[in-house]
């Protein structure tokens, strides 16, 4: 056994020649406008998305709101469509997205041993883009006319011949977006496959670098797609082309090939470097290494390969072939096998490990079973003659969010409570973290829960008002979304209260932490591997 | 079992060593294979039931269903796809309700004036078509939904056993009202259905022939007013004064107060690229002649014009039916 423990990743590095170059940060809001710094940016990203995750959260609420009875009592339907619409656009790109931007900004220099990201400039020009796009987005909601109100999947024609004005001001909105995440992954696949520190090879990366790898590439081939499918938009609403007007001999069906094309590996983008942080903090807190390394780099490859070849699924009602309903349903059902292979493996890290059960692990215990019950209900989804049931119901709204809450959200908030001590130098308290874990946990299932049912009793998506039959399931879930929505706010006194008055923390801060950013001191300095540290070229994962 | 032995028998305060494996390619491949004979045991009965759902040949009739903002159209059509009747089928909810100025029905929301009815132990095929936005035909106890596409014709098809109510919704988003447009659908016994087909085809017939009547100011004010709140009332508003701008006011427009012609056929094009729809599409001349003398004589507007229906027929070359 001690033999295994000597084969795991160990890093030294070489403090003395980075002294002379601890450049200090600028002071004031220049800093924040002109940095170039990887923590910088990543801290910006970071707190861009919290903002982004309140907004879209009261967003949220405002439809639980007016969903708590049947009846309209506070919200008119134009109104409640705009909620639907904004919510839905805001946490997508505006509060995970960014928000693993964020994280990757931190990590991956740390992680890989480089001093900062590949492209300085090109990553501050990416964050300062997204200010921009929200802010124009959010301010259409008080322009004549309201908001983008066609979904958050924004189906044509509803949101070309039938749209209000506003819907131009949404199109350069997406491409805003589009090219801050564009100019994101690019800086990040050029960091992982150039910075690399000497003896950090491709298989001894961390899980997080590898997630992000794949993600930066799934972004680089669908943005792309957005962008052209807005730009489409905006022929036809302006320029007098048909592209998806049926009537000038263009195909409304055609907009959802497309715009799933780009969504359904989108999907992906929002649950890859989740499964990354996962695998990070779970060997931590279990003192094991992580089970079958190989077989989840292998496996995020498959999925992210797959996801190219599943989008119809979101489409199976939509009147297709056959054989297209038989292949779209084949390919998703595959998908279901490289994601069990990731379950199975985090269960059998934890296997008779040494475990422990802070607030990062308690938010990653969570995901793993949460993040389940998803996948599993994605499985009901993918077999299509069954599909016509759950198809745009409240059953599909509870699939999405427990994949993307107690997934996507939960692993950020894992990685938030797991790093900060890094980031900081401060330790987070811990009573108050696994209180807001289990606000949070009770919160999230509450809300999403009944939901299933709901849709299984036939409630459909995006309606602002329901018959009698649904009231007591929408009830329980608005007093749900109630308690998660407001236990954020303990997350954001948390993280407050580590950063003003936290407990000094370690420089490894976790005993079970391996890995190069916890060779370093906490907080990590202004600029760290300014010379690339020597990492042990141990048989870390043979 | 699983649970106790993770997280109950080895945390670390019990002083457990924690083990080191971390690698087992015989275990990696069996989680994959075994998964995989899962899926395609699934696999298999889906694909035979969708074989059948695809089977729509063979049907006793066919229905078209047509989905407008916010309502459905339902066109029943003879052996050689020719239409016989149509007819609208709109929320019957009051707005008292909806609003909470009085108390819930049974079926509420799921309530229509005009219900789809077919027969039982009957094939019907659907087609199933939109007039403008995307809507989606879904009625739970059929076990058949379908996206209306405009411009695209998708097909269903059913067979109910059990004659009764069935209850249904829109399900694709399709803008201010979509939660408002549900589907009703009355499965009659095979004779009842006939005697009721029978005495639609007269009434069409019936329908027809009033084309050419004159008709008194009143009648026209009566049947507008019941026009006008089943087709323009949802974005126009009961009171005329719209929601500005994506909707207008009637009250006191220029068009409603202005010449008589240019508001008929306003209402009978529609307006392109806008939520306003072609109503010569929908409405016979008795409907459109009744509605657009409602809208200048009702609340505020009050114009010393008559409509009658052969002014529309004249407007649009006979056109319209």
């Amino acid at each position: 056994m001690s033999d295994i423990i000597d084969t795991r990743q160990e890093f030294t590095q070489d403090f003395d020649h980075d002294a002379h170059h601890d450049v200090q940060p600028d002071r004031g809001i220049v800093r924040w406008l002109l940095t170039t710094n990887h923590k910088d940016i990543g801290t910006l990203y970071l707190w861009f998305s919290f903002l982004m995750l309140l907004i879209g959260g009261s967003l949220a609420l405002v439809i639980r709101t007016e969903l708590f009875e049947p009846g309209l009592q506070f919200i008119e339907p134009a109104f409640f469509n705009q909620m639907t619409t904004n919510h839905g656009l805001i946490m997508v790109f505006g509060a995970i997205m960014p928000a693993f931007v964020g994280l990757a900004n931190w990590l991956l220099p740390m992680m890989v041993g480089a001093p900062d990201m590949a492209l300085p400039r090109m990553n501050n020009l990416s964050f300062w883009i997204l200010p921009f796009a929200f802010g124009l987005l959010i301010s259409t909601l008080f322009m004549e006319g309201g908001g983008p109100n066609f979904g958050w999947t924004f189906y044509a024609p509803l949101s070309t011949t039938y749209a209000p004005d506003t819907v131009t001001y949404f199109i350069l909105s997406i491409h805003m977006m589009g090219a801050s995440s564009i100019m994101g992954s690019i800086n990040i696949i050029a960091t992982i496959l150039n910075m690399r520190a000497p003896g950090m090879t491709l298989m001894k990366m961390p899980l997080f670098v590898w997630t992000w790898l794949i993600t930066a590439y799934l972004l680089l081939a669908v943005m792309p797609v957005l962008a052209g499918l807005v730009t489409m938009m905006l022929f036809d609403i302006h320029f007098g082309t048909s592209f998806f007007n049926a009537a000038g001999g263009g195909d409304p069906v055609m907009f959802q090939h497309i715009f799933w094309f780009f969504g359904h590996p989108e999907v992906y983008i929002m649950i890859l470097p989740a499964f990354g942080i996962v695998s990070q903090i779970i060997p931590t807190f279990a003192r094991k290494p992580l089970f079958g390394y190989d077989s989840m780099v292998y496996a995020t490859a498959s999925i992210a390969f797959l996801s190219f070849t599943v989008w119809a699924h979101h489409m199976f009602t939509v009147g297709m072939p056959l054989a297209g309903q038989l292949f779209f349903m084949y390919a998703t059902l595959l998908i279901a096998v490289p994601t069990g292979v990731k379950v199975f493996n985090w269960v059998s890290t934890m296997w008779r490990g040494a475990m422990t059960f802070e607030t990062p692990m308690l938010f990653s215990i969570a995901f793993v079973v949460l993040f389940t019950i998803g996948g599993f209900s994605g499985l009901m989804l993918a077999i299509a003659p069954a599909d016509y049931q759950y198809h745009d119901t409240y059953f599909v709204v509870a699939h999405f969010h427990y994949v993307l809450v107690p997934g996507a959200l939960f692993s950020i908030i894992a990685a938030v409570y797991y790093w900060l001590p890094k980031w900081c130098g401060r330790m987070y308290d811990e009573s108050l973290g696994k209180l807001h874990f289990w606000l949070s946990f009770i919160g999230v299932n509450v809300t999403f829960f009944p939901q299933h049912f709901s849709g299984l009793a036939g409630m459909p998506r995006r309606i602002p008002d329901y018959a009698l039959q649904f009231a007591d399931f929408n009830m329980v879930s608005s007093i749900g979304a109630f308690v998660f929505g407001f236990s954020q706010l303990l997350f954001l006194y948390v993280v407050i209260k580590t950063i003003k008055s936290g407990e000094p923390a370690t420089g490894r801060v976790w005993e079970g932490a391996h890995g190069l950013e916890w060779t370093l001191p906490s907080p990590a300095p202004y600029h760290t591997f300014t010379h690339p540290p020597r990492v042990v070229d141990a048989e870390a994962h043979s | 079992m699983l649970f106790s032995s993770l997280y109950l028998r080895h945390r670390k305060s019990r002083g457990v060593e924690p083990a080191q494996f971390h690698e087992s390619t015989a275990i990696e491949i069996a989680w994959t294979i075994i998964p995989t004979i899962i899926l395609i045991a699934m696999a298999w009965p889906a694909s035979q039931a969708l074989i059948e759902m695809y089977d729509t040949g063979g049907e006793d009739m066919t229905v078209e269903v047509r989905g407008y903002q916010w309502k459905w159209q339902y066109k029943y059509l003879d052996a050689d796809y020719n239409q016989t009747f149509a007819f609208f089928s709109n929320l019957a909810t009051p707005a008292d309700e909806i609003h909470n100025r009085s108390v819930k029905g049974e079926y509420y929301l799921l309530e229509v004036d005009n219900p789809l009815r077919i027969p039982a132990n009957r094939k019907v095929r659907f087609l199933i078509t939109s007039e403008d936005v995307i809507h989606a035909w879904w009625v739970p106890d059929f076990g058949i939904k379908r996206d209306a596409v405009p411009g695209m014709l998708n097909e269903l098809w059913t067979i109910v056993s059990q004659p009764g109510i069935y209850r249904g919704q829109c399900t694709e988003l399709c803008g201010k009202d979509h939660g408002f447009m549900p589907i009703v659908v009355e499965v009659l016994p095979e004779a009842d259905y006939d005697a009721w087909y029978s005495e639609q085809l007269r009434q069409a017939q019936a329908r027809k022939e009033a084309l050419s009547k004159t008709f008194t100011a009143d009648e026209l004010m009566v049947e507008g007013e019941q026009v006008y709140n089943t087709f323009c009332a949802a974005c126009h508003l009961p009171n005329g004064k719209g929601v500005p701008p994506v909707f207008p006011a009637l009250d006191g427009s220029p068009i409603a107060t202005g010449n008589r012609d240019e508001h008929i056929r306003l209402v009978y094009e529609g307006v392109p690229g806008t939520a306003m729809q072609a109503f010569g599409n929908q409405l016979d001349a008795v409907a459109l002649a009744a509605v657009v003398h409602y809208e200048r004589h009702a609340w505020d507007n009050d114009t010393d014009d008559v409509v009658q229906p052969r002014d529309v027929i004249n407007l649009t070359a006979g056109e319209v039916q």
